[in-house]
């Protein structure tokens, strides 16, 4: 039996849009390295502290499905038991979903996007699911400011600080019910609110602060009835989730009798003398049987009703998602900076990790917050500050990087300066190289003396 | 005194081991070489300042102490009668000869045992503390007796009859237990000092082992002793610093003696020590009625093998100590991060457990039913791993569930009848049944209690409860119990004519569901909260009340606050009627509602709905002086006249009692509880601004105030400034 009855789906993606140049081919999304890790490592890691150690990935497309498998299998034998599944490109999440739900068995499920990097505990959303039995629960934690911490950067950057994408979420006063959920995309100038649920609830909290981390616990059998059922879902978040929310006063997924009682979302503060009533009328003798108005306001049939339920993580909990380039240096730099105990590395006493085979010059300067993986070589006069830079990599002299992403293999030549950039494996930036804000795809050449500003540089 | 008792415990066996032993060994010695040793040990501790020497000593010594210390006892045969005591005391600690030396104190009035029999020896004088030590430690009266007894023990040597009067004399044997440490403080503060300090530590390692466990204690308490220390200090005089100094000194021992010695005065009553000990001894007869919480020894061994972890609650009021204290805050995310890690624990069970924790699950019937639900699927899931028992395997399951669940929240009275009834089914079990036999029988048993016990229960008390309401009635309820609330519905589909009053109270505010069910019933309502109800009582014609438990005596057990309507309406002469189901009942016997009750949350109470600008208590915890208390649960109405109907009843299903007279008896043993019941009715008069209004009755005195949602609020004081 599955541990606690749970079963654990992780969808690592293919390659994501978003993340040009940053993905390709050979780097699918989830094995973009955070901290010189593939970012999946977090997810997976994360589960195998809480002792979920039988998992089923995910992943779009077979190339990055082999590509994914060859990894787990080489970075976690012996302590993951992970089924690798492969389907086609661009079915979506919920297509994702469709194609391993045949083989979930336990109770309920647990789904987790494989671009999440956390350390709220899993168990926290299961256990609220469980608790509720409710038929979803989605965990939802602050909204990370992104964009560079450091301040006094330039004006340009202040655009970027605001939150990437607002979710708007709508609460019950316990804040435990999920009422309303809709991305900032979808909303133009106003929202709208089912009224019967408001009804219901009798207020609604209206949140903007808050973000999908994409951890979901599903009932198994109404996910796979809806998976079933609504063959044109194309995705959990915009489809499955606001259908679950939407429905649950009138909830068309058929519980086959597994939800006894439901007491639905009547006022709350009469649930748990409800939840007990309903369960004690429905052995009682038909006397007490008939169905009982909930609340104030009445309610239809109770039994028609499902629960969607959150989990709000705590503020002092990390929480990102690799969604963005802009979210991909931010998490760089928070694992390596204040959430330095995700990255699973021991810092230095000038809180940053050198590996004992990289070479420095004379003169250089790696600053606190910073990264450098085994085998690179730092030449004179250089300076780092707040980067992260991969294995091998040859750096030339009077090199200064500062707040970027430095991946493996790369040739950095005398001269250059690299700001707030990600420079992908293999590129090589010849002499006097200036860049700004700027991505470089994997194995690019970047020509002596240009100067490059919030660019995106990608071999053709 | 918390720390005394563990170790006495552990000390025990060992004691007597001793105690037989040593007299083969080397009788004579006892005395002499006792004295000697004194005297050798004295003459480096009785210069106080010097702690290093005595520190070394001690640990030199023990070698040669051993021998003489063993030989005592057979050189001085004494009285079988005391030796049964003193072997005890004597085989525990050797040293203790040195203590008979000194004067020993007259026994104390608690030692009513161990002083009647050493009453006799010449020895005893009065001690210096006694009566002004009474009352500021009662270590001080303690160690005195324990010195009388250490000193017999010494003459008594080995006797044979030592054992037989160990068994006896339990009460006797526990107290020297107790003391035996306080008398180690005795001896430090004496300055007798170098034979004590000595004999000490020959206790052997196991001392030192306790003596370490206490020393993290006695820090604790060191912290409180403070004012209590300094008034210890003044009683025994001089004495004081060289107990100190040796406390400093001597590691382990000495420490021990300090623990004590100071938590007894700042932490604990007299009277709690007092009756402790017997408790502990009882305990080998007798089931322990339940876990003391005071009681920090059996707290951390508890919360070694606690799946949740138990965190330190702060501002712990002192009367209820020896309660679990309230702590889901920090709990429940505890609890709910390991979901995945708890291995032995079924899911359902588990959720069970995060429901009680959070408070999904409340009222007995709801909490027993989910249980019991709970356990059904765990049983159904169930295989007897192979070469165990189904029975003993299956049985020690539902004892770790029932921990586990307790841990959550404790069980209430009905859960624990419910419990045993599943476990008696278990244990019935014939072995030759196969598994799947034995599955399905057990869970048609659950199926069958929830059914007999508490549905059709419910059925029998509302068809005979309904017969009791007339038309044209007014009946008030308090809060929302499930049994009256189905009362009130089926009365008004009979067709009855009634107007109900629900009377409700904060925090948890139960009685507004209700409302809500009711009205949408077509019931006509009255909502109020109960410190109105003396102004609605009035119009009332019958009181409803649901009950958590039934005790032998006819107590009534129930949710805080139901005492109150109870003698309101017993005031207005309006008759009171009891709904339980006879699953609940219990035998025991209570007579308060402070020795048993739950703690709520105390933040609770510091908040009142709607009314954000009352924020007077938010930041409570920070204010060392105060603490909140929020009981759960009551003993509101107690009746002798109940005691036979409820005996009688308990045939049937279930049980209505009426309890026409309401009278809150009140044993000597209430009056705390009397107090505050008195405080209440001034309060409400007010109608409860509790939170507005309280302000202490007297300054530095516990005071008692009961909110408007009667919940007590205990807080002392020691700042008069510090108003609400």
């Amino acid at each position: 039996m599955a541990r606690m009855d749970f079963e654990v789906v992780v969808l690592a993606g293919g390659t994501s849009r978003k993340l040009n140049p940053l993905v390709s081919q050979e780097v699918p999304k989830a094995l973009l390295p955070v901290a010189n890790r593939p970012v999946l490592s977090y997810v997976l890691e994360l589960l195998e502290a809480s002792n979920l150690k039988d998992l089923i990935v995910v992943v779009e497309g077979e190339d990055a499905a082999l590509r994914i498998g060859g990894w787990i299998s080489g970075a976690y034998v012996d302590r993951l038991h992970v089924e690798v599944a492969a389907v086609p490109e661009g079915v979506g999440t919920a297509g994702a979903l469709r194609a391993v739900a045949s083989y979930l068995t336990a109770n309920d499920v647990l789904i987790v996007s494989g671009d999440l990097v956390t350390d709220v505990p899993p168990g926290a959303v299961a256990a609220t699911h469980r608790r509720h039995s409710a038929v979803v629960t989605a965990l939802l934690c602050p909204a990370p400011v992104s964009g560079p911490s450091d301040t006094g950067t330039s004006g340009g950057k202040e655009k970027a600080k605001k939150p990437v994408r607002c979710n708007i979420v709508g609460l019950d006063p316990t804040r435990q019910y999920l009422l309303h959920m809709a991305t900032g995309a979808e909303v133009e100038k106003d929202i709208r609110v089912q009224k019967s649920i408001l009804r219901a609830v009798g207020q609604i909290e209206i949140r903007v602060d808050l973000m999908d981390a994409h951890m979901y616990a599903f009932k198994r059998s109404v996910l796979q009835d809806i998976l079933d059922q609504k063959d044109k879902f194309h995705s959990i978040r915009q489809d499955i989730l606001p259908y679950l929310i939407r429905t649950q006063l009138n909830s068309e997924v058929s519980d086959n009798g597994v939800i006894k009682s439901e007491s639905g979302m009547d006022n709350i503060s009469s649930q748990n003398d409800l939840r007990w009533l309903s369960q004690h009328r429905e052995i009682a003798p038909s006397a007490f049987q008939e169905p009982h108005a909930f609340g104030l306001k009445s309610l239809p049939d109770a039994r028609r009703t499902h629960k969607c339920c959150v989990y709000i993580a705590n503020e002092s909990k990390y929480c990102a998602r690799l969604n963005s380039i802009q979210a991909y240096s931010d998490i760089n730099r928070d694992v390596v900076g204040e959430a330095s105990h995700l990255s699973g590395y021991s810092f230095s006493a000038q809180n940053n990790i050198i590996h004992p085979s990289a070479e420095l010059g004379s003169k250089t300067t790696v600053g606190p917050q910073c990264m450098l993986a085994e085998g690179s070589k730092l030449g004179d006069k250089c300076s780092v500050k707040r980067s992260v830079i991969g294995r091998h990599c040859r750096i030339g002299s009077n090199v200064k990087i500062v707040n970027s992403i430095v991946m493996n293999h790369v040739t950095i030549e005398d001269g250059c300066s690299i700001q707030g950039s990600v420079v992908c494996s293999n590129v090589q930036l010849q002499e006097r190289v200036v860049l700004k804000d700027c991505q470089v795809g994997a194995g690019y050449v970047v020509t002596t003396g240009s100067e490059h500003k919030s660019e995106s540089l990608a071999r053709k | 005194m918390d720390n005394r008792r563990p170790s006495r415990t552990v000390s025990d066996p060992k004691v007597r081991q001793v105690g037989f032993v040593t007299p083969g060994a080397a009788p004579p010695a006892r005395y002499l070489s006792e004295v000697p040793t004194t005297a050798a040990a004295s003459s480096p501790p009785s210069g106080e300042p010097a702690p290093p020497a005595i520190s070394i000593s001690p640990v030199m010594i023990p070698p040669p102490r051993h021998s003489p210390s063993p030989s005592a006892p057979l050189a001085v045969p004494n009285p079988a009668r005391r030796e049964s005591l003193q072997i005890q005391v004597g085989g525990y600690n050797p040293p203790e000869v040195l203590l008979g030396s000194p004067p020993l104190t007259s026994p104390s009035s608690r030692m009513d045992d161990t002083v009647s029999q050493f009453s006799e020896d010449p020895s005893m004088s009065p001690c210096d503390g006694r009566s002004g030590a009474a009352k500021v430690a009662p270590s001080f009266p303690g160690s005195s007796g324990e010195m009388m007894v250490m000193k017999a023990g010494t003459v008594g040597g080995g006797s044979n009859t030592p054992k037989s009067s160990w068994t006896t004399a339990s009460v006797a044997k526990t107290r020297p237990g107790i003391q035996e440490k306080e008398r180690e403080a005795f001896v430090g503060t004496q300055n007798d000092g170098a034979g004590a300090s000595k004999t000490l530590k020959e206790k052997t390692t196991k001392a030192e082992r306790r003596a370490l466990q206490e020393a993290q204690r006695a820090a604790k308490a060191a912290a409180k002793e403070s004012g209590a220390g300094v008034k210890l200090s003044a009683a025994p005089g001089g004495a004081v610093p060289a107990n100190t100094k040796q406390g400093k000194v001597v590691k382990s021992p000495a420490q021990k003696k300090d623990g004590p010695q100071v938590a007894n005065p700042s932490v604990s009553s007299e009277k709690k020590v007092v009756d402790r000990p017997p408790e502990k001894d009882r305990k080998k007869d007798i089931p322990p009625p339940r876990m003391q919480f005071d009681d920090i020894h059996r707290v951390e061994k508890a919360k070694r093998r606690a799946l949740v972890y138990q965190f330190e609650a702060k501002n712990r009021v002192e009367l209820f100590r020896h309660l679990p204290q309230y702590i889901h805050g920090t709990q429940f995310p505890d609890l709910e991060t390991k979901f995945f890690q708890l291995d032995p624990m079924h899911p359902s069970v588990y959720k069970v457990g995060l429901q009680y924790l959070s408070g999904n699950i409340s009222g007995g019937n709801a909490r027993c039913i989910a249980m019991f639900l709970a356990f059904r699927e765990a049983i159904r899931d169930y295989s007897t791993p192979p070469e165990k028992a189904l029975v003993r395997d299956l049985t020690a399951k539902i004892s770790s569930y029932v921990s586990f669940l307790i841990e959550c929240r404790p069980l209430s009275i009905s859960m624990g009848n419910a419990i045993r009834f599943l476990k008696n089914r278990i244990a019935k079990l014939p072995d030759t049944m196969p598994e799947s036999e034995v599955k399905s029988s057990l869970q048609s048993d659950i199926d069958r209690f929830i059914n007999e016990k508490i549905v059709i229960a419910d059925k029998v008390i509302i068809r005979h409860a309904v017969t009791k309401i007339r038309d044209g009635d007014v009946l008030l309820t308090y809060g929302s119990p499930c049994v009256v609330e189905m009362l009130l519905v089926y009365a008004h589909e009979v067709g009855k004519q009634f107007r109900v009053v629900i009377v409700d109270s904060r925090p948890k505010l139960e009685g507004q569901a209700l409302l809500h069910r009711l009205v949408a019933k077509g019931i006509s309502c009255t909502y109020t909260h109960v410190n109105a109800i003396s102004y609605i009582m009035h119009e009332v014609t019958r009181v409803f009340l649901g009950a958590a438990s039934v005790l032998s005596n006819g107590t009534v057990y129930s949710r805080v606050g139901t005492a109150c309507v109870a003698m309101v309406a017993n005031a207005f002469q309006v008759p009171v009627l009891i709904c339980c189901e006879a699953y609940k009942f219990h035998e025991r016997v209570q007579l308060d509602s402070i020795c048993s009750n739950e703690l709520g949350d105390p933040d609770v109470i510091s908040k009142v709905p709607g009314r954000k600008d009352l924020n007077h208590l938010d930041n409570w915890a920070d204010t060392e002086n105060l603490q909140l208390l929020n009981l759960t649960s009551h003993l509101p109405v107690c009746q002798s006249s109940c005691e036979n109907t409820a005996g009688r009843t308990y045939g049937f299903r279930g049980l209505l009692i009426p309890i026409a007279n309401a009278d809150p008896a009140e044993t000597p043993q209430r009056s705390a509880k009397a107090l505050s019941f008195k405080q209440d009715h001034r309060l409400q008069k007010n109608s409860g601004r509790v939170l507005q209004n309280c302000c202490p009755l007297e300054k530095g005195f516990l005071s008692v105030y009961v909110s408007s949602s009667f919940d007590t609020m205990v807080h002392r004081m020691s700042d008069p400034t510090l108003a609400f």
